[in-house]
């Protein structure tokens, strides 16, 4: 079991440094959904007192069907839309985003070996995936173009702070679940809402396009 | 105290139900008159505090609600002569997004579990993005755009500074809770580390959202195309409470024992607000985009003044409701030019004092008023910060914030007078616009108040901002 638990941190991570690679707008939406499906899961393998099993199942379902079938659902009705694939040219090139990526996942494991965990029977990667996790979503969002991909750099970024939220899973469930999940629902329905405007309007997810207003 | 929050929120669906566009408004002013009856009946009959309770009504949420309810009203009155003059234009999302959005900043000001606070947060960026598209056109459209990712970004990392902060208190013995009473109780027995951390996230998180210093990009292109209602709206109110949630995690990490961290943290982005205001606003051609600026140096005092502590802690929740009110008065005035020529760069208006002889002049008064002149309530406020800094022998703070005042001061008048002086002659004119009691009254009574709070400052007041400075290790003098 634990090396089950093991597997699945290290898969959330394997696919942070996969999406900061990846220009093919498809792939990207597919692993997403995958990060989190397997993010999904992990509510119920962590889970350790009986009486929050309820929230587990709780949590673990409503991650499952908002971020592994609701968002990418709309995600891929959004680029079949627009008729986009790929994301074309990123601020920063998928290579120096993945070192980028790479060198912050070190830093988050550094980092969290020196935060004491008041919880001495938390699992030990699960504060460095939730920081290497943050950090990638933050590089998505800043070095991409594509308001989808920018959207999913948000949704990976809300990963990160789901896996954090699963350390605080026992002591306050109601926040942890009102938090991520009402959060990332709320958030990406309006970002839905708004892409739907800007591709009526440009004719494009372009964000390039926003570019009318600036100092 | 439900009843401020309840009273606009059961109002929201009823303004998406209503059919007709001409009296959809209305639904607007009841919800403005219900949250200023409602705070005014707070302040006759305070509720009790009760330990454990979400929501109170301490001194910090009296200066925002009073702030928020006196801006709203004054939007609400103007708004009903602005969207009958915008017939054109569906205000069912308009009107509904508004009540909303008073509802939740409304739940900031009175939460005291960090984790509704939270929500609240998030449901004011939910309930404002869309009002930012209300002209529907390409221009709103990316300023909606980057307004919603920037600040969903600075918000999901002030919900991992949450969970930080819930963490430092979760250890065996930790309050175990997100309550503001239990952390500050809990005080040093909070884990440090994580305070710390805490506080860096949430300060980056709110931070965005109040505009500060580098995280404010959003904010030109998001004031300068919202409607002047909404720039006023959420340059005077909704920053406030996102200064206020600062606040409030400020008061932890104090009790945590991490307050000169935090201090310098405060004074560092303040500063650095200020002059990022002082660098754009000179030559700035756009007097909206140039309003959204001063926005940032005041987001900037607010930082400051909390930073330094003592004295300049009280000028600071002064500061609040003057740049507030004055926020009012400048962007509905702004408004009203903007329709008037149906243009806001320098290059096309002129002449605006001759044009509309009251929004014009108001503009002017408001431009004076928020670069701190006398007899001003800003100039008080902002003098209270100076004399704070100095009095803590802070000189190389308070002698960079005096010199970035100056030069802001420069800036701001070289496009205002531009705007207002001159022969409008030839400069575009969109026709039925000139002001009407229900456009200028509202910011000619703002700019009242802001002078009457100059002039004469009650002893009531005086001791709200004391009080509200006292939580944050401050004091009025």
């Amino acid at each position: 079991m634990a090396s089950f638990v093991d597997l699945v941190f290290v898969l959330v991570v394997v696919i942070d440094l996969f999406l900061l690679a990846s220009s093919r707008l498809g792939a990207a939406i597919r692993t997403v959904a995958i990060q989190g499906a397997l993010l999904a899961a992990l509510p119920l393998l962590l889970v350790r007192e009986s009486h929050n099993l309820g929230h587990a199942v709780l949590l673990a379902g409503g991650a499952l069907a908002i971020k592994g079938f609701f968002i990418p659902w709309l995600m891929f009705r959004a680029i079949r839309e627009a008729s986009i694939r790929r994301e074309m040219e990123p601020v920063i090139g998928f290579v120096p985003s993945m070192v980028l990526g790479a060198v912050g996942v070190a830093l988050a494991f550094a980092f969290s070996s020196r935060l004491p965990l008041p919880d001495a029977g938390a699992h030990g990667f699960l504060v460095p995936t939730a920081l290497s996790t943050v950090w990638t979503g933050l590089l998505l969002v800043v070095t991409r173009k594509k308001a989808v991909s920018q959207v999913l750099g948000f949704l990976v970024l809300e990963n990160g702070v789901y896996v954090f939220g699963l350390l605080l899973s026992d002591v306050m469930p109601v926040m942890v679940e009102a938090g991520v999940l009402l959060d990332l629902f709320a958030a990406v329905f309006v970002m839905g809402i708004v892409m739907f405007h800007i591709n009526r309007e440009f004719s494009s997810l372009d964000t390039e396009k926003l570019s009318a207003l600036k100092d | 105290m439900l009843f401020v929050i309840l009273a606009p929120l059961a109002l929201a669906p009823v303004a998406l139900l209503v059919p007709s566009n001409r009296r959809r408004p209305l639904v607007l002013l009841a919800g403005a008159l219900l949250h200023a009856a409602g705070v005014a009946a707070l302040f006759a009959s305070p509720p009790p505090a009760r330990a454990g309770a979400w929501l109170a009504f301490d001194p910090m949420a009296k200066v925002t609600l009073l702030t928020v309810t006196a801006l709203f009203l004054a939007a609400a009155i103007y708004a009903q002569g602005y969207l009958a003059r915008r017939a054109d234009r569906d205000n069912r999302i308009f009107v509904g997004g508004l009540l909303l959005l008073l509802a939740a900043m409304t739940v900031v000001a009175l939460s005291h579990h960090l984790g509704l606070s939270w929500v609240a947060i998030e449901a004011t960026t939910l309930a404002s993005a869309p009002l930012i598209y209300f002209n529907h056109n390409a221009r709103s459209l990316e300023a909606t755009w980057k307004y919603l990712l920037i600040c969903s970004l600075g918000i999901a990392l002030a919900l991992l500074g949450t969970f930080f902060l819930a963490l430092s208190g979760a250890g065996a013995g930790g309050p175990r809770s997100l309550l503001l009473d239990d952390l500050i109780a809990a005080g040093p027995s909070l884990s440090r580390p994580w305070v710390r951390a805490a506080f860096v996230l949430l300060l980056v998180g709110y931070g965005t959202k109040m505009g500060l210093a580098p995280l404010h990009s959003w904010k030109p292109d998001a004031y300068g195309e919202a409607p002047g209602l909404l720039g006023a709206l959420l340059a005077g109110g909704l920053t406030n409470f996102a200064f206020l949630s600062i606040a409030r995690v400020f008061q932890v990490t104090r009790a945590a024992g991490d307050e000169a961290f935090a201090r310098d943290a405060l004074v560092g982005l303040g500063l650095l607000s200020i002059a990022l205001a002082a660098v754009f606003v000179v030559g700035q051609r756009d007097f909206k985009r140039m309003l959204a600026y001063s926005s940032v140096e005041h987001m900037g005092i607010l930082a400051l003044g909390i930073g330094l502590g003592g004295g300049a802690a009280g000028g600071a929740f002064f500061h609040s409701m003057n740049n507030g009110l004055t926020k009012g008065v400048l962007f509905l005035s702004a408004g009203n030019i903007h329709r008037a020529f149906g243009a806001k760069t320098t290059d096309e208006v002129r002449g605006a004092a001759r044009r509309l002889p009251v929004s014009g002049p108001l503009f002017l008064a408001g431009f004076l008023a928020i670069t701190g002149s006398p007899p001003f309530s800003p100039f008080f406020s902002e003098f209270a910060i100076l004399n704070g800094a100095f009095g803590a022998g802070r000189f190389v703070v308070g002698g960079l914030f005096l010199a970035l005042l100056a030069v802001i001061f420069i800036g701001m008048a070289t496009t205002v007078l531009a705007v207002v002086q001159g022969d409008p002659g030839d400069a575009p004119r969109v026709p039925g616009t000139d002001d009407s009691w229900l456009t200028a009254a509202p910011p000619f009574a703002l700019m009242v108040l802001v002078l009457l709070l100059g002039l004469f400052l009650p002893q009531g007041l005086r001791d709200l901002f004391g009080a509200a400075a006292q939580l944050v290790g401050g004091r009025w003098d």
